[in-house]
Parts: C-alpha cells; sequence; structure tokens
C-alpha cells in the first residue's frame, strides 16, 4: 500500500481550533524571534557572520569525503570509537550492538534529533534496553509519546497545565500544580536516580571538528554534561553534515547558534568532547540515512548546511499558527518542509506546500539556506513526480489552458454563470468553498477593467 | 517610453478601480500608456503550485502581449516577481528576456524609474496601516526587512509621504505575511485565514482607519477576513491614495 501524504492543512486547523495553545504558541515563538532581532541588531557583524558561515559549510560539504575521513583519523588518535551508520536501521543496529557487549541496560539520553530520525527508542525498549530523556522538553514528549514539535524547544506547544497532568500521570504528582518551578523539580527527582545508575549515556551534537576530531555539544540545561560523563560508556551520534574543518571556524557557528535560536548570545553549556573519560569508552556514530543523496541534488544539497538552530520555525508565520506536530514529520516548519520530501516524497509531498513562500525563513537562517526558493522548486519537482493531488493538478491544468486563450478567458471572467457553464463545477468549488469558509468572497462589480477601458480609453482613441 | 499596462486577473475582475487608478496615475505623470485588450495571467498561479509548464500558454501569451513596450508596469508585487524571477516555463527568447527585464511594480517604476517627488492631486486625511506583501518586500525588496537589520527604508512609505493629510499607524508585526499565498490560501485555509485576521486585527489595533497596499491579492484576502470577523478596517490600493482618492 502507497503512504498517505500528511494532511498538514487539517492537523492545523486543529490546532488553530484550540485558542489559549494557539496564542501561547504564537507569542512565544515571535518572542524568540523578536530576541533574536535584538541580538543581531547588537552585532554590526551579524550578516558577515552568516556569510561567512554559509561560505564555511559550503566549503566542507563540498569536500566532505575529505573531511570526514579527517575527523575519524583524528577521533581514533582521541581514542574514540569511530562508526558509520549508512541509515536508520544501521545506527539502531551499532548503538544496540555497543550496548550488548557492555550488557549496558539502562540508557540516558540528551536531545539528539538524529536518533528521532532513526525512530532509535522504538528499536531498543523491545531489546529489553530503557531509553531515559534527560532533558526537560524531551523527556515531556517522551511521556506523551510524541515527537519533538520544535528542534531546540521540544514541547513549546504544551502549556504548563498539559506538563502537570503528564507528571500527574507519571510520577504520581499533584496534577493540578501548575507551577513550573516544581514541575521541574519533579522531573529533577525522577530523573537523577535514573541518571546516577545508568549504564551509559548517549548524546547529539552540534559540530564535529575535522582538525582536532573533536565534537561540540551546545545545551542549557546540562544534562548532555551529566549523560555523557555519568556513566562510564558515551555514545555520540551526529549527522555527517554536522562538520567544520577547523576549530576556528567554530566560533563563527557559537556566536550565530544560540542567539539565532533563543536570542541568548550563547548557551549555557558549550562542552567540547576530546575522548573517554579515564577507564571509560567513547563512540560516534556518523549517520549518513539520506544525506550523501541530498548532497547529489542540485537544488538541495545546501539544505545540508542547517544547524539546526530553529530560527527558520520561529519566524514562520504557519509554523507558529500550526505547530511543530501538524507536519507529522521529524522537522517540521520551513526546515522540515525542504527536508522531510528527502526521506519520504509521498508522505510529505504536501510539506513544500504548507508555506506562503514569504522568505522570511531564508532571511534568518543563520547558515543563508535559501528555503524559501527551495519550497517552489520542491513543489516542481513534486509536480512533475505526479505527487500533487489530483484535484488540484486538473484545476492549474485547465487553468493554464484558459490563460492561454484570451477570448475564452474574457468569456469566464464576465460572469460566474458563464464561468460556471464553462469550467467544471468541481473547479470552482474546490475553490471557492474553502476560500468561503473563514473569509468572505470579494464583492462583486459592475465593470472589469478589461470593460472599463474599452469604453472609456479605446472608444475615446477611436472617436478623437 | 511607451508603457504597457498589465492588470492581474484578480484587479480586473474585483478590483477594477486599483487598475483605473493606476493607469490614470500614470496618465497624470505625463506617461504614455497601453493596456493590451488580450492579456490574461502571468503564469504565476501555475508556477507556484509546482504546475510550471501548465504555465507556459499563460506565459507565452504575456510576451506576445508585452515585448513591443519600453516597460511594462503591473500594480502587484507578486506578478512582477513572478516575470522578473521565475518566468521560465518558456524558453528564454529575446522577448522573453526583454520583457522580464523591463517589468515592474507601480511602485517601483513610481519611485526609482520616474522618481516622482509630487503628488499635488493627492490628499488622504486618515490614519493608515501599510501592508508590504511578502513578493514586495522580500523578492522586490521595496522596502527593509526587519530579519536582515537593516536601516530602514520603504518606497512606499517614500511615496505616501507625499500626500497630503495622511499619517501613519505601525502594526506590532509589521512585515509578518498575511497568509494570502496564492493557491496556499485555500489549500490550506484555515491557517491562511487566521494569518489574514491577526493582520487586520494587528493594523487595527494600531489605530489604522485603511489599510494600503500595492498588493490587491493580500488585501482581497484580509479583506474577507475582517468582514467575516467584524474588524473595522477598509483597504485601499496605494494607486488610489496616490491618484487622488480622498477615501
Ligand atoms: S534552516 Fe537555517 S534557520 Fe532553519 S534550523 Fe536550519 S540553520 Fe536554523
Amino acid at each position: 500500500m502507497k503512504v498517505k501524504p500528511v494532511n498538514h492543512a487539517k492537523a492545523a486547523e486543529e490546532f488553530l481550533e484550540d485558542a489559549p495553545h494557539l496564542t501561547f504558541h504564537d507569542e512565544r515563538l515571535w518572542d524568540m524571534r523578536q530576541k533574536r532581532d535584538q541580538q543581531m541588531h547588537l552585532l554590526p557583524e551579524w550578516q558577515d557572520l552568516r556569510t561567512r558561515a554559509s561560505e564555511i559549510k559550503e566549503h566542507t560539504l563540498a569536500n566532505l569525503p575529505e573531511y570526514l575521513e579527517q575527523f575519524e583519523a583524528n577521533a581514533k588518535k582521541n581514542g574514540i570509537h569511530v562508526h558509520w551508520a549508512a541509515d536508520g536501521a544501521e545506527h539502531n543496529r551499532i548503538v544496540g550492538e555497543i550496548l550488548e557487549k557492555h550488557g549496558a541496560k539502562s540508557l540516558i539520553k540528551s536531545k539528539s534529533m538524529v536518533t528521532e530520525e532513526c525512530d532509535m527508542r522504538a528499536y531498543l525498549e523491545p531489546r529489553g534496553v530503557t531509553v531515559t530523556e534527560t532533558d526537560l522538553g524531551e523527556r515531556i514528549q517522551q511521556l506523551d509519546d510524541q515527537l519533538p514539535s520544535h528542534i531546540v524547544v521540544p514541547a513549546v506547544h504544551k502549556l504548563v497545565p498539559d506538563v502537570a497532568k503528564i507528571f500527574a500521570k507519571n510520577y504520581h504528582t499533584d496534577p493540578n500544580d501548575n507551577d513550573p518551578q516544581s514541575l521541574a523539580e519533579a522531573q529533577r527527582m525522577a530523573a537523577r536516580p535514573v541518571i546516577l545508575t545508568a549504564d551509559a549515556g548517549m548524546t547529539g551534537g552540534n559540530f564535529l571538528v575535522a582538525e582536532t576530531g573533536t565534537f561540540v555539544v551546545c545545551t542549557n540545561e546540562g544534562n548532555a554534561d551529566l549523560s555523557s560523563t555519568v556513566p562510564n560508556l558515551h555514545i555520540a551520534t551526529l549527522g555527517i553534515e554536522r562538520l567544520v574543518p577547523r576549530m576556528a571556524d567554530l566560533g563563527v557557528f557559537v556566536r550565530l547558534l544560540s542567539r539565532s535560536a533563543l536570542g541568548s548570545p550563547i548557551t549555557q553549556y558549550t562542552t567540547h568532547f576530546r575522548g573517554p573519560q579515564k577507564g571509560g569508552e567513547m563512540h560516534i556514530i556518523l549517520v549518513d540515512n539520506g544525506r550523501s543523496t541530498r548532497l547529489g541534488m542540485e537544488e538541495f544539497w545546501t539544505s545540508l548546511k542547517c544547524i539546526r538552530c530553529g530560527a527558520c520555525m520561529n519566524t514562520c508565520p504557519v509554523y507558529r499558527r500550526s505547530g511543530g506536530l501538524s507536519y507529522g514529520a521529524v522537522y517540521s516548519g520551513p526546515i522540515g518542509a525542504i527536508i522531510d520530501p528527502t526521506f519520504n516524497e509521498r508522505k510529505y509531498s504536501t510539506l513544500p506546500f504548507a508555506s506562503t513562500m514569504n522568505g522570511s525563513c531564508t532571511n534568518v537562517c543563520p547558515v543563508k539556506i535559501n528555503i524559501h526558493e527551495q519550497l517552489y522548486k520542491w513543489r516542481r519537482v513534486l509536480a512533475e513526480h505526479h505527487e500533487l493531488p489530483f484535484v488540484k493538478r486538473e484545476i492549474m491544468h485547465m487553468a493554464g489552458k484558459l490563460m492561454g486563450q484570451p477570448k475564452l478567458y474574457r468569456t469566464a471572467i464576465n460572469g460566474t454563470e458563464v464561468a460556471l457553464s464553462t469550467m467544471p463545477r468541481f473547479v470552482l468549488y474546490n475553490w471557492l468553498n474553502p476560500w468561503g469558509k473563514h473569509r468572505e468572497l470579494p464583492h462583486p462589480v459592475k465593470q472589469t477593467f478589461h470593460s472599463w477601458y474599452k469604453q472609456n480609453r479605446l472608444k475615446k482613441d477611436k472617436a478623437q | 517610453m511607451k508603457i504597457g499596462l498589465f492588470i492581474p486577473c484578480y484587479i480586473d475582475a474585483f478590483y477594477p478601480n486599483a487598475g483605473i487608478a493606476t493607469l490614470e496615475l500614470l496618465e497624470k505623470l505625463g506617461q504614455d500608456v497601453e493596456y493590451p485588450m488580450d492579456q490574461t495571467c502571468c503564469g504565476q498561479p501555475m508556477a507556484n503550485s509546482g504546475c510550471n509548464s501548465d504555465a507556459a500558454a499563460a506565459e507565452a501569451l504575456f510576451v506576445r502581449n508585452f515585448a513591443k513596450y519600453d516597460a511594462i508596469v503591473m500594480p502587484s508585487g507578486s506578478c512582477t516577481h513572478h516575470v522578473r524571477d521565475n518566468f521560465d516555463a518558456i524558453p528564454q527568447t529575446e522577448d522573453v528576456k526583454h520583457v522580464r527585464k523591463n517589468t515592474y511594480e507601480l511602485v517601483e517604476f513610481l519611485h526609482d524609474i520616474l522618481k516622482v517627488d509630487a503628488f499635488p492631486w493627492a490628499e488622504f486625511p486618515h490614519k493608515v496601516g501599510l501592508h508590504n506583501s511578502c513578493g514586495t518586500l522580500r523578492a522586490l525588496r521595496t522596502a527593509s526587512m526587519s530579519e536582515l537589520g537593516e536601516p530602514f527604508f520603504s518606497k512606499p512609505m517614500d511615496l505616501l509621504s507625499k500626500v497630503k493629510g495622511i499619517t501613519f499607524a505601525t502594526p506590532k508585526r509589521p512585515d509578518e505575511c498575511c497568509g494570502f499565498g496564492g493557491t496556499f490560501s485555500v489549500t490550506e485555509e484555515a491557517i491562511s485565514a487566521r494569518m489574514g485576521l491577526d493582520k487586520v486585527r494587528d493594523h487595527h489595533n494600531a489605530g489604522a482607519e485603511y489599510i494600503v497596499s500595492a498588493d490587491t491579492s493580500c488585501m482581497m484576502h484580509q479583506q474577507g477576513c475582517a468582514e467575516r470577523n467584524g474588524v473595522p478596517i477598509r483597504f485601499i490600493h496605494i494607486a488610489e491614495i496616490l491618484n487622488g482618492a480622498r477615501a
């Protein structure tokens, strides 16, 4: 059976029905965008930083195999075990094997989008491994059995009372205690013992540095540091595009990352990992999972520059009003809409259309990905691959024909009655009904511009 | 300079006054303007939906209609953006290149090409909220964009400032998209309408009596949202104000 495309429009409509959640979500993320703007204004060199970041990433991606090999060699010198995973299945198998070798049954984890991509928990749990997310937002999402709805603030679509209910169910706290402080405390109390007794820790990572064979994790809660240092076994999972050539390049990205993401000058923790702690083991899994294919796509390869700051989501007026879950994918918002179709073209064929292509995303992107232009290009690709709904394709086909024939077009435009008889009914219904659901139709006018012109200019000309 | 006037389909059918004002304004400014009668559409709706090949007939017709003019002027940012930046469903002949290079949105034409410094006939004693469509803003760059932190500039504001009696409201999110988005307004109607509602409320709360824009498509959508939700605000195309409309 063919998979069904994600129905973003319907999910968005449901999201919009809940006023308190909608308002909070929209304003919270807009506030992050505003804070990002303030940080930008404080740095006169902001645009230069963006250009530099983009250039470094493009250079790295253009020379990816060389830099990856350099990274691998240097990381090995540092005593890190380096693994390569072609796809999610291989990634999960590698993690499973490492854990099995150590008899590890309890894995604590700090947020990593790549493990979500690979659906790792679903693989490990039936094999007897308990996976515990340690970051607050990610943990909330895990307890609620949902994907992160945002790549930086995974539970941003939830209000405090939602969290209170989830914690009450899982931690037996008071469901009516809506004090964020005490909820955070409840999470801490529940998480600490798990962290202290865990067999293994797992993190994602923001940057791989080729010249040093090290990697960097930027967080605000510090749980990545616990996950990586309390247990003696540390597994880090990163996409192969996380690479930068030199230590010196990091300065550019670290300055941009948190400013773009949250509007704070830097994350609370910027941890550089150089190798295993004494008596411990460190593994790094470099994940491809479609990235090298994407690298070969002429129109879309620059999407690999992404540093996962989430700024494009925060600024996106559609994302803010539909929530990350409405995209039905690991990656949501503008960046999701341009990379998700590379994972499954049919399933995510609707996402490049869940946008007005207004271009705000492109403007905030710290690595200058031309997101809205890629949305436009994806639409073409999807239409060429017949991934457009039948009705839409037909409407566009007919409209295209009509627009090429001025006489027929005139007849159609001169009155809905005529239009009704010349255009199949379903065209009009599919158009006018949705328009009118939450909006008034434009008012009819007595005369089109065309006929006004004929009357007031052409006739005059002839009279002269 | 011979100017060919392009009037997009929704202006032709629903907002002829915006088209008439555009024509009259250019004539008042002493321009030689002609409206080719066989025009239909620039091809944008098809191309934006991904159906680029379906845009070919419209694009070819557009070129047949307009290749003979020195400049093609249209009161629409998104159509200008399409012709200038995306018009590639047909082979790029010399005529096509000429048309693409010489197509202007009305505001940029008045501001950059004619460099108009006065509209002595214009007076608009109202508080207006200026809406820049994303096409004019982020593609044609007729105003500074909040995301880039560039020094403030606004071509439409420059022109409107020359109108007697006009004052401006300052909405909270001046360059957030209003949610029209072409076919988006239909395929994602709920979210589109919500964005439109938020937009008109933002202007209304800032004290605007009118929303003025160089893009009628955005206003058609915003007006529908305002009317459905009882937001008391009126809409007017920038050409109408510059041409001397008083209300
Ligand atoms: S696409 Fe750009 S703005 Fe969006 S998450 Fe990636 S780096 Fe950030």
